[in-house]
This record gives C-alpha cells, sequence and structure tokens, in this order.
C-alpha cells in the first residue's frame, strides 16, 4: 500500500531523513563548486593572480614555507596563544558560570557587571592592552581571555540555570546535603551544556586572536598575513586563512570527541 | 533539620525482615500556603488543611487540577514552607527536605549521568553506608521492582515506565519513613499505568510504609488507597475524608466491583461540584 517516496519528494519534505550517499554527494559537490569556481576565476584568466591567487599557488606556498620551517613556527605561535587564553578563560568562567546561575546572589552581584562588559568590542580594547602590557605574547592572550571569558560566563550561567530544579528536589529527599546537591548533582547535570559552549566559545577565541596579531605581534598566522598583505603575496594571506579554518575544524572534532566520551549518557 | 540530621547516622532498617514496621503517623495541621505572584498579587493556594494520616496507612489526596494538592506534597516533602500551621511526622517537625521523607516525582528525575543501578545507589551514598551493604539493598531493591536486567542502563535508554520504576525504587531503597508520591503516574499511557499500580500495590502490600499518593485518577485513587483525601478548587481546602473499605490484597479486576463503584460514585460526586465550581 505504502508507495516509496521519491528523492525529490523527501528533498522537498522539511526534516525529513535523506540517504547517506546523497547526502554525502550534495555536500562533495559543494565544495567541488567553491574549488571549481575558484580555479575557473584564476586559471581562466578571469582575476588577476595578485588578488586572487590560483589554488596551485597556494599549495606551492604551503610548501614553500612548510619546508623552510616558518609555517610550523607561526602555527605553533598562534596555537599557544590560543589554548593558553582560552583556557585561563575556561577555567574561571566555568565555575564562576555555574555558582552564577544557581545562587541567585552571585548573579545579582555579577550579571548587571558582566552584561555591559560583554557588549564592549573586543577590539577597541586593543590600544589599552598594547598600552598597558606591550605587544608580547602576554597582549594577545589577554585579547583571547578578554573576547572568550564575558560570553562563557554568560553561556554557562544559562547551562546552570537550565538545570532542572526537581533534580536538586530530588536529591534533597535523598538525603543530599546543599554541597551534594553542587557537586553531584547541579555539577554533572550542566556537563553536557558546559562542553557544548566551550566548543562554541573555543570557535570565537580563534577569531579574536587574528585579531591580535593583526595588530601588534611579531609571530603567528594573523603576523604572517599582514606581512604578506605588505608584499602582496597574495598566496599567503589564503594560505593563513585556510590554516586557522583547519586548526578551527580541529579543536571542534576534540571538542565533540570529548562530549561523545565525557558525556555519552547525554546523546 | 536537626531530626533529618540525626537520621542520616542511623543504621538501615531491613524493610522484609520486619515485615510491618509502624511508621509513624504524619499529621498536617492547620496549613494555609499563600504565595506572591510576579505582579506582586497574593494567592491563597491551600486554606487550612488538616489532615491526619495513621500508621501504615495509604492515603491518596485527589481534587481538582490546581487546587493544591501537589503544593500540599512539596510541603511535606519540606521542599516549600507553609505560610503558617505545621507539618509532623511522629513528633518531629518538618523542617526542610530529609531522607525520612522519600519522595517519587511526576517528572522524570532520575540523573541521567547515573545508571540505574547508580540512581538506587545515590541515597546511601549520601548516607555513607559501606560498599557491601550498599550493593545488597540496591540489588534487593532493582529485584523488587522488576529492574535486575537493566541494573547498568542509562535513563535515556528507558522508557516512561521504568524510569518510574527506577524513581521508587530509589525512594524505598533510602528506607524512608514516609513514602510521597505526586502523580507519579501522570505521564504514563493506560496499559503502563495499569501494570505500573499492579507493581506498587504488591510492593507496597510487602513494606506497608505510609503513603501519602497525589492523583487525579479517581479509579487509582481507590485502587491503591486506604483513605482518599478529596480537595475543593483553589484555595485548596480538605472536603472530605472517604475511608475505602475494599479488602486488600487488591486487583485491577476490581474496578468492576459494586463496592468499587460506590466508593466512585461517592467520590465523583463530591468533585463534581468542584469542576463545576472551577469553570465559572
Amino acid at each position: 500500500m505504502a508507495r516509496k517516496r521519491s528523492i525529490v519528494d523527501l528533498c522537498l519534505t522539511p526534516k525529513a531523513e535523506i540517504p547517506t550517499g546523497l547526502r554525502f554527494a550534495v555536500s562533495t559537490l559543494m565544495w567541488l563548486l567553491v574549488i571549481g569556481a575558484w580555479s575557473l576565476a584564476t586559471y581562466g584568466g578571469f582575476m588577476q593572480e595578485i588578488f586572487l591567487p590560483s589554488p596551485t599557488a597556494v599549495i606551492a606556498a604551503f610548501f614553500r614555507l612548510f619546508e623552510d620551517g616558518t609555517l610550523g613556527q607561526h602555527i605553533w605561535a598562534s596555537v599557544q596563544v590560543v589554548v593558553i587564553g582560552f583556557v585561563i578563560s575556561s577555567i574561571i568562567a566555568v565555575p564562576l558560570g555555574l555558582l552564577m546561575g544557581t545562587f541567585r546572589v552571585v548573579q545579582a552581584g555579577l550579571e548587571p557587571l558582566v552584561n555591559f562588559i560583554r557588549y564592549l568590542p573586543v577590539t577597541s580594547f586593543v590600544p589599552l592592552f598594547i598600552l598597558w602590557i606591550g605587544i608580547g605574547i602576554e597582549q594577545r592572550i589577554m585579547v583571547i581571555f578578554f573576547g572568550t571569558f564575558f560570553q562563557q560566563l554568560v553561556m554557562i550561567a544559562d547551562v546552570s540555570r537550565g538545570v532542572q530544579k526537581d533534580l536538586i528536589n530530588a536529591s534533597y529527599t535523598l538525603g543530599a546535603t546543599r554541597r551534594d546537591a553542587v557537586l553531584h548533582v547541579l555539577a554533572p547535570a550542566a556537563m553536557p551544556g558546559v562542553l557544548d559552549t566551550l566548543r562554541v566559545t573555543m570557535g570565537w577565541a580563534w577569531t579574536y586572536l587574528v585579531v591580535a596579531e593583526l595588530v601588534a605581534a611579531s609571530s603567528g598566522l594573523g603576523y604572517i598575513s599582514m606581512k604578506a598583505m605588505r608584499g602582496f603575496q597574495v598566496d599567503v594571506i589564503f594560505l593563513a586563512i585556510a590554516v586557522i579554518g583547519l586548526l578551527g575544524l580541529l579543536t571542534d572534532l576534540v571538542f565533540r570527541l570529548l562530549r561523545m566520551r565525557l558525556v555519552a549518557w547525554a546523546s | 533539620m536537626t531530626a533529618v540530621t540525626a537520621l542520616r547516622g542511623m543504621p538501615a532498617a531491613d524493610p522484609i525482615a520486619s515485615a510491618t514496621p509502624v511508621a509513624p503517623r504524619l499529621r498536617i495541621e492547620d496549613v494555609r500556603l499563600e504565595y506572591t505572584t510576579r505582579q506582586g498579587k497574593t494567592v491563597l493556594a491551600i486554606d487550612d488543611i488538616s489532615i491526619d494520616v495513621p500508621d501504615n496507612q495509604f492515603a491518596v489526596i485527589v481534587g481538582p487540577s490546581g487546587c493544591g494538592k501537589s503544593s500540599l506534597l512539596y510541603l511535606v516533602a519540606g521542599l516549600n514552607e507553609p505560610t503558617s500551621g505545621r507539618i509532623l511526622l511522629g513528633n518531629e517537625e518538618v523542617d526542610g527536605p530529609g531522607p525520612d521523607r522519600g519522595m517519587v516525582f511526576q517528572s522524570y528525575t532520575l540523573f541521567p549521568w547515573l545508571t540505574v543501578r547508580e540512581n538506587v545507589e545515590f541515597g546511601l551514598k549520601r548516607r555513607k553506608l559501606p560498599q557491601a551493604e550498599r550493593d545488597e539493598i540496591v540489588n534487593r531493591y532493582l529485584n523488587e521492582t522488576g529492574l535486575a536486567a537493566f541494573h547498568d542502563a542509562y535513563p535515556k535508554q528507558l522508557s516512561g515506565g521504568m524510569m518510574q520504576r527506577v524513581a521508587i525504587a530509589r525512594a524505598l531503597a533510602n528506607d524512608p519513613k514516609i513514602l510521597l508520591m505526586d502523580e507519579p503516574f501522570g505521564a504514563l499511557d493506560s496499559q503502563t499505568r495499569n501494570s505500573m499500580q499492579k507493581l506498587l500495590l504488591r510492593v507496597w502490600e510487602q513494606h506497608k510504609k505510609t503513603v501519602l499518593f497525589v492523583t487525579h485518577d479517581i479509579d487509582e485513587a481507590i485502587l491503591l488507597g486506604d483513605r482518599i483525601y478529596v480537595m475543593t478548587a483553589r484555595p485548596g481546602r480538605l472536603k472530605e475524608e472517604v475511608v475505602v473499605d475494599i479488602p486488600r490484597p487488591r486487583s485491577l479486576d476490581m474496578v468492576m466491583d459494586p463496592e468499587f463503584i460506590a466508593v466512585k460514585r461517592k467520590i465523583l460526586e463530591l468533585l463534581k461540584n468542584e469542576i463545576k465550581d472551577d469553570e465559572h
């Protein structure tokens, strides 16, 4: 009786699942289209090499910088800044955010202030940071910290506010103390949301990295693209963008795996 | 809080060996509950309720929705405070939540990061019982509620009925003086609800713990209860106490018996006026 629905029908139905093969094919096709358009524009001579480098030029730039070691060195410089800034921020924001979402008095104290600060553009603080702490790695770490910390705080507070109150009530009727309720109920219940927050804010940390390195730095991926701009090396700019994208993708993957490992019970 | 803290140190009584331990009686004395809305209006939710539940009784509260029956249960649990009046369990006045009053909630409140076994173990761990004793108690209650095969499953792998089974086992494993149940089967389909009622009847007849059970399902109330407290529409008052004299053990077939139907007619009659009032 039930007729098998056609592929077209499935594609046009909201939220309907499509075959895995088709999904994979469509994803691949999109990539091919973008690279194809890029190739056409450059190899076809529609764009000048000085503004838009060809795919082969970018790959050549990769090997050139990879072989003389500069690429590795700058990637390392960038990764260091992002990781240190992000870790310091997370170590403070996770517990503080949980407290902020759990205790009304902490919320009352922090929320108005944090909500004000988090709408201040990080970029506008860069000159101040340079003035205060110079142009060393500390300055870039500060930019990452400032850019992620306040966002993390608000998002994690929301996560802990979202923990079902009856879970805590249930623990009380089982003999949990307030301390037990925070450590053994609230904290584990918030774990999936916390990991999601970290994954999202890690992406923002990469964005602020480039902001920090474009303005004042002597190493890093943002720095080499700034230097490449002055020398009209568009291929290097493209390379730096691609590398940042790949590193972002990689950290995202790490967080996904971490979530699957640590909070398998939630998915 | 003193009564509760004193209890934590107590060794767990063996509920099976001592077949019918005397559960302390629950007295709700002139309890009134007001709350203030966001607009600053004061609403009277419960108006001077006094209920006296004798030892080892299965007491059920029924009433129209919004009559404050769940709120009353939260007051007994100590999760909320009455505006005036007091609640006594035995000789101890309720002051805050504690493990002497186990509760099964209407919403699913299993800890999703713990397995079935670890959920049942939660209260025992808080009481710092040794591992061997915890294992023994947990196994006993898992067997009693038919959960032994699922002891390593996580809550998300369970159906609604199974989750409430775990919640019952979790509350009982802690050996509370009274078991509070807030429409525990309200979200289940009727077949699952029936099998849960059968399970609860069986388990209750073994332990004979004092139970305070809230429901809006009249059949469920008569099937399970020794006495039924019928409440009025908001503000909730006690309208009448109906004693159910149907002998135990009871089974689901009883819903057709004339004595069952007689009780049901009486309760329906009592509630009819309330629901009508509510619709005005």
